[in-house]
């Protein structure tokens, strides 16, 4: 149907772009991760799987995966809990409003990651916003020290960050819903609540799937909340990986690392595709 | 207004079997300035298969709508079994719609679709099991109950959508177009089906439709609304026979309107003349194709007969009958229906009893 010569202009450059920084890249971080790095900070090219039992015996790497599935979990939990109502309301009950409160949901996006991040540390810092106003209004005497550099500072910041992630997908699934099959629905007698949970929140399930999809992936490969924000208890899996490619010298170890984030985060995909597929009917 | 609903719910309770099942009160719908509805009244009695038929843009969906309760009226009042209806949301409505496109639930299967209004109103188990099957086995669909709707054809998306409706055995059934997207010869299937239907159940069904043919066959009386407003109610053979509009006569079926005179008792149209007992002033008549002859010229005018000569400028096969354009004198046209195909080339002689000729309002221009 089309001509040899278009069809190699348009597929070649994106396939020669995944390969040198895709495929090659994922290659490389694969051998990486079963070599080892010698005394003298040399690469060693014996292959052997050193780097994946330091991984499983020193507990600080498996810890640090834990929590950063836990502080992502959070965020997942957090961003559905202000997104699905968000995304709920704009949906059936913001009339002709409804145009201006999607852009009002969009517009921080167009804001960097790093100035919210910065943001909510001149909020929760000692000298913060938030400790000044509690102080002033005595609810608490001193500066209360858990607000920043802490993982509620990482969940907090990364749900702000993520909640509009979250509420697009389900906006455009509860979107998606015919408005007659919630007649029909209040037609057949159930109330309001009753249809949401018949009706409403099942069709919207690909839509919540996507959305914590994004929430928990996004957030487990987060490294700058948890470097601007997080202290010492706040530190999260890329943190470690960043210090073992650039301080530590050890790429051997952080490729390994990577290696099993990568694997994690596509097993999760996947399980989020399928679960999407099953819930959808169109 | 007040006193009207008061005596309504005085006699509700003794007279319940003789009053209407649905009374629909002055009702009007405006959405922001364009008025949909005006002061439309209208009853419905316990069994009855009444059509509401009309254009699009006659408003005969918003006023199923208004008696399902997805819209509130802007004026009037809707009882039903002597209860104030229009002021209870849909859900306790003991109404039940059968929609357009169906709005089968497109996550559960056919027979989930079917018990949703029982498990809603959290019926036993073992009750929900046995009507649900009855109601699948009324329609034909028990083969299919673990079926989703989008793996079933429209015919029987259709009836699933009837089912799901009478499970819940609705006092009154509310069908907005639902045949519309069925092809032509299914569409005549399912009429026969869902009168006949209608018939063993003897829900009240108010059935709405643009379509006129089928509004004769299913109907025990029509609604002919026109523009927000009630043309005329009656049994399909008293519209079409005795149409009390210009409008209703040319929409239900085919129609020569002819406009006259009336003067000390006698008919003017042009070269035509009868006696009618009719007042002084301008009349308008319908006059039905099919009571228009053609006859041999030779023959005598038979007593009182209106006759009147003219020429065949088109004609159109309709199976059954031929449909003649005849042009007579002074430009007037008659639509004449005949069973045997006349010759076209010679002069026609056309004849009718003035008693065909029915006296109808001129409708009114609200446009």
């Amino acid at each position: 149907m089309f001509s040899r010569a278009y069809r190699a202009v348009v597929t070649v450059p994106p396939l020669m772009w995944v390969t040198v920084f895709l495929l090659v890249p994922y290659l490389l971080m694969f051998c990486y991760s079963f070599w080892s790095v010698s005394a003298s900070q040399a690469i060693i090219h014996s292959w052997n799987f050193e780097n994946y039992r330091q991984l499983l015996t020193i507990d600080v790497y498996w810890r640090t995966l834990l929590r950063s599935m836990w502080i992502a979990a959070r965020v997942m939990l957090f961003s559905l809990l202000l997104g699905y109502p968000l995304a709920y309301f704009l949906s059936f009950h913001a009339g002709a409003r409804k145009d201006l409160f999607y852009q009002l949901v969009i517009i921080p996006l167009w804001v960097s990651y790093l100035v919210r991040a910065y943001a909510w540390k001149t909020i929760l810092g000692s000298d913060g916003v938030l400790n000044t106003l509690l102080q002033y209004v005595h609810a608490t005497k001193h500066p209360l020290d858990f607000l920043l550099y802490s993982p509620f500072a990482v969940v907090l910041t990364l749900t702000h960050i993520y909640t509009p992630f979250t509420f697009l997908p389900i906006y455009a699934s509860l979107e998606h819903i015919p408005r007659n099959l919630i007649e029909a629905s209040h037609d057949l007698g159930a109330s309001p609540l009753q249809t949401f949970w018949r009706v409403i929140f099942p069709l919207s399930i690909p839509g919540v799937v996507a959305g914590a999809t994004f929430a928990f992936v996004l957030s487990l490969g987060d490294f700058l909340a948890p470097l601007l924000l997080g202290g010492p208890s706040g530190i999260m899996i890329s943190n470690i990986v960043v210090s073992l490619f650039g301080a530590a010298y050890d790429w051997p170890l952080g490729a390994a690392i990577s290696l099993c984030m990568l694997v994690l985060v596509v097993s999760l995909l996947f399980v989020s595709e399928r679960l999407e597929k099953k819930w959808s009917f169109s | 207004m007040s006193s009207l609903a008061s005596s309504s719910e005085v006699t509700s309770v003794g007279a319940a079997a003789a009053s209407p099942l649905l009374r629909i009160r002055n009702v009007a719908k405006s959405f922001g300035r364009s008025a949909v509805l005006r002061d439309i009244s209208l009853d419905v009695a316990e069994g009855e298969f009444l059509t509401i038929l009309g254009e699009s843009g006659s408003g005969k969906t918003t006023l199923l709508r208004i008696i399902a309760g997805f819209e509130r009226a802007t004026a009037g009042e809707v009882w039903m079994a002597g209860e104030r209806l229009d002021s209870l949301p849909p859900y306790m409505r003991r109404v039940n719609t059968v929609f357009q496109n169906y709005a089968l639930f497109p996550h559960l299967t056919v027979e989930q679709n079917v018990s949703y209004g029982l498990r809603v109103a959290r019926r036993p188990e073992s009750e929900i099991l046995s009507r649900v099957e009855q109601a699948l086995a009324r329609v034909r669909m028990t083969a299919h109950a673990k079926a989703k709707p989008s793996k079933i054809s429209g015919g029987q998306q259709q009836r699933i959508a009837l089912a799901r409706a009478l499970v819940n055995r609705p006092q009154l059934l509310l069908l907005d177009e639902p045949l519309s997207a069925l092809d032509a010869n299914l569409r005549r299937q399912m009429q026969v089906e869902l009168k006949s239907l209608q018939r063993e159940v003897g829900i009240s069904f108010v059935f709405v439709t643009h379509d006129q043919e089928e509004a004769m066959v299913m109907s025990d009386r029509i609604a002919l609304l026109r523009m927000g407003e009630l043309e005329q109610v009656a049994t399909p053979q008293e519209v079409y026979r005795r149409p009390a509009t210009a409008y209703t006569a040319q929409f239900i079926g085919h129609t020569n309107l002819l406009r006259g005179e009336v003067r000390g008792g006698i008919v003017l149209c042009g070269t035509l003349s009868w006696k009618a007992h009719l007042p002084d002033g301008p009349a308008l008549f319908s006059l039905r194709p099919e009571n228009i002859r053609i006859i041999a010229s030779a023959t005598p005018a038979t007593d009182g007969s209106v006759r009147v000569r003219g020429q065949v400028r088109h004609q159109a096969f309709h199976g059954a009958t031929e449909l003649l354009q005849v042009e007579c004198a002074d430009g007037l046209v008659f639509s004449v229906r005949t069973a045997t195909r006349p010759d076209t080339q010679s002069a026609l002689e056309l004849d009718f009893q003035p008693a065909d000729a029915i006296l109808v309002r001129e409708s009114a221009d609200r446009s």
